[in-house]
Order: C-alpha cells, then sequence, then structure tokens
C-alpha cells in the first residue's frame, strides 16, 4: 500500500532527473524540477499518512511555498539571461565553465 | 504484521484508482520529458500535476490536494507558459531540444529509479497506511500550522516577500547595481 506511493514518488523523481539532464531549454529543466519537487511531496504524504500524523503534510504545503517562489526568481532570471543573450538554452549560459 | 498487507490479487478500490491515477502520473510525466514541443510539454505537466492531485486526495490529505491545483495547476504552469512565451521559444515542433547526453542521463535515470525502488521496496514491504477520510483536512492542517509550525511559516511569509522583490528587482531594467 503505502510502498506502491513511494514507487510512484520514485518514478516520477527519475523521470524529473532525466529530463533536468537530458533537455536544453531552462524553461523544461524548470518543469522538470518542479515534478522532482512534486514527487518528493508524495513521499511527504504518504509518510504522514503512514505515520498518522500532520507534519509531512505540512512540509509538503511549505515545499509547494517554496517552489513557487522559486520559480518566480528562477523566471526573472531565465527572462534577464534571454534579454542580454537572445537564447533562453542551458547550453549558451556557459560563462562559468572553463 | 503480514496479514495487514493486502493481496495484489483482490485490489481495493482505493488501490484501483491509484494504479489509474499513477500510470496518468507517470505517462504524461514522460510526454513532458520526450515531447518535441515546448508548449505540450507545460500542458503535459497540467496533466501530471492534476493526477498527482488526485494521488493526495485518494491518500486523504484534501488541504494539499487542493493547494496542489491552486498553485501548481494555476499559477506556477501558468507562469511557466509566461516564460515560454517571454523568451520566444519555438511554439511549433522543434527537434533541437535536447541535449547531446542522452545515453549518460538515461543511465543516470536508470540508475536512480533502480537504487530509490530497491530501498523503498524493501524497507516498506509491510508498511501499511489505514487511509480513514477527514485526517487532512484545511481545519486539522491550519490548526496545526498555527499550533506547531509558526515560525516556519512566518519565515516562509519573509521569503515570499524577499523573492517577490527580488523579480522586481531583476526584471525591471530601469534598477542597475552600482
Amino acid at each position: 500500500m503505502t510502498t506502491h506511493y513511494l514507487v510512484l514518488s520514485a518514478l516520477l523523481f527519475s523521470i524529473g532527473a532525466v529530463g533536468v539532464l537530458v533537455r536544453r531549454n531552462a524553461i523544461v529543466v524548470f518543469m522538470c524540477v518542479e515534478l522532482m519537487l512534486n514527487a518528493c511531496n508524495l513521499a511527504f504524504v504518504t509518510f504522514a499518512r503512514q505515520h498518522g500524523n500532520l507534519d509531512g503534510q505540512i512540509i509538503a504545503f511549505f515545499v509547494m511555498v517554496v517552489a513557487a517562489a522559486e520559480v518566480v526568481v528562477g523566471l526573472a532570471i531565465i527572462v534577464t539571461i534571454f534579454r542580454t543573450r537572445r537564447s533562453a538554452s542551458v547550453d549558451d549560459a556557459n560563462l562559468l565553465k572553463y | 504484521m503480514n496479514e495487514a498487507v493486502p493481496s495484489y490479487l483482490s485490489p481495493t478500490g482505493q488501490e484501483i484508482v491509484f494504479l489509474l491515477l499513477g500510470a496518468v502520473a507517470v505517462g504524461s510525466a514522460l510526454l513532458v520529458v520526450t515531447t518535441k514541443q515546448l508548449v505540450h510539454a507545460a500542458l503535459w505537466l497540467v496533466v501530471c500535476f492534476g493526477a498527482l492531485a488526485g494521488c493526495y486526495l485518494v491518500l486523504t490529505a484534501e488541504f494539499v490536494a487542493w493547494v496542489q491545483v491552486l498553485i501548481y495547476v494555476g499559477a506556477i504552469v501558468a507562469l511557466l507558459l509566461f516564460g515560454i512565451m517571454l523568451t520566444r521559444a519555438p511554439i511549433g515542433r522543434s527537434d533541437d531540444l535536447d541535449s547531446g547526453n542522452r545515453v549518460v542521463a538515461a543511465i543516470v535515470a536508470v540508475a536512480t529509479a533502480a537504487v530509490l525502488v530497491t530501498v523503498v521496496v524493501d524497507g516498506f514491504r509491510t508498511a501499511y497506511a489505514d487511509l480513514t477520510p477527514g485526517r487532512g483536512s484545511a481545519e486539522a492542517l491550519g490548526g496545526s500550522i498555527f499550533r506547531n509550525w509558526v515560525l516556519p511559516f512566518e519565515a516562509l511569509s519573509v521569503l515570499l516577500l524577499a523573492a517577490l522583490i527580488g523579480a522586481i528587482v531583476l526584471s525591471r531594467t530601469d534598477i542597475r547595481g552600482r
């Protein structure tokens, strides 16, 4: 019972991870990060159910709020990068590489 | 402990609903990662988040489910679509969405999934959650937040304010750092 939810969470996390690794557009990378956060939320809610208290659900709620803040700042950064470099591809933003 | 684990041969209604929702979630998540159109990726993300909200409902976490619909489906996906438009991403089919490290990414993902699934199945094989409705209502969660989690809640509101100001400063062109 609990295992099914945790396996679903693990699968979604892996799919999100492969998306972060393989996608080139920064906004799709963002979507995949959201997917990984959602997988973690599912695990939190499942454990909250299993232990019979509400703390996991509250943490999941907090994760959602932090994810919203992260998306706002991240999109502002992506739009700023697009404005200066005319590209939203993560492969083009390589100034930090040697 | 073992007799609490239900048999796979006689699934309950909750398990059938969960399996359907889980299949929808995994399928749409795969489409987010593999589709050739950017806007479709955002729309498949809506399907995935909706299926996850259904999973939360099956887990009797009503408040989290509705917050998921409000914040993720309502706000975050809309913001992502705005981002797609603002960065003038290709709207139609485009074949250069994937970078060159597909094989490495596939290996990493399969390894991650294998490790996680093995650990989870091994660790929680006999764990069983008794799903009685009414434990995750807004009233119960609100009581717990304002009784036990007040300080993180206030810190979170300050974080939201900081994110708001940060986004405004980053996206306005007439504010420049010295």
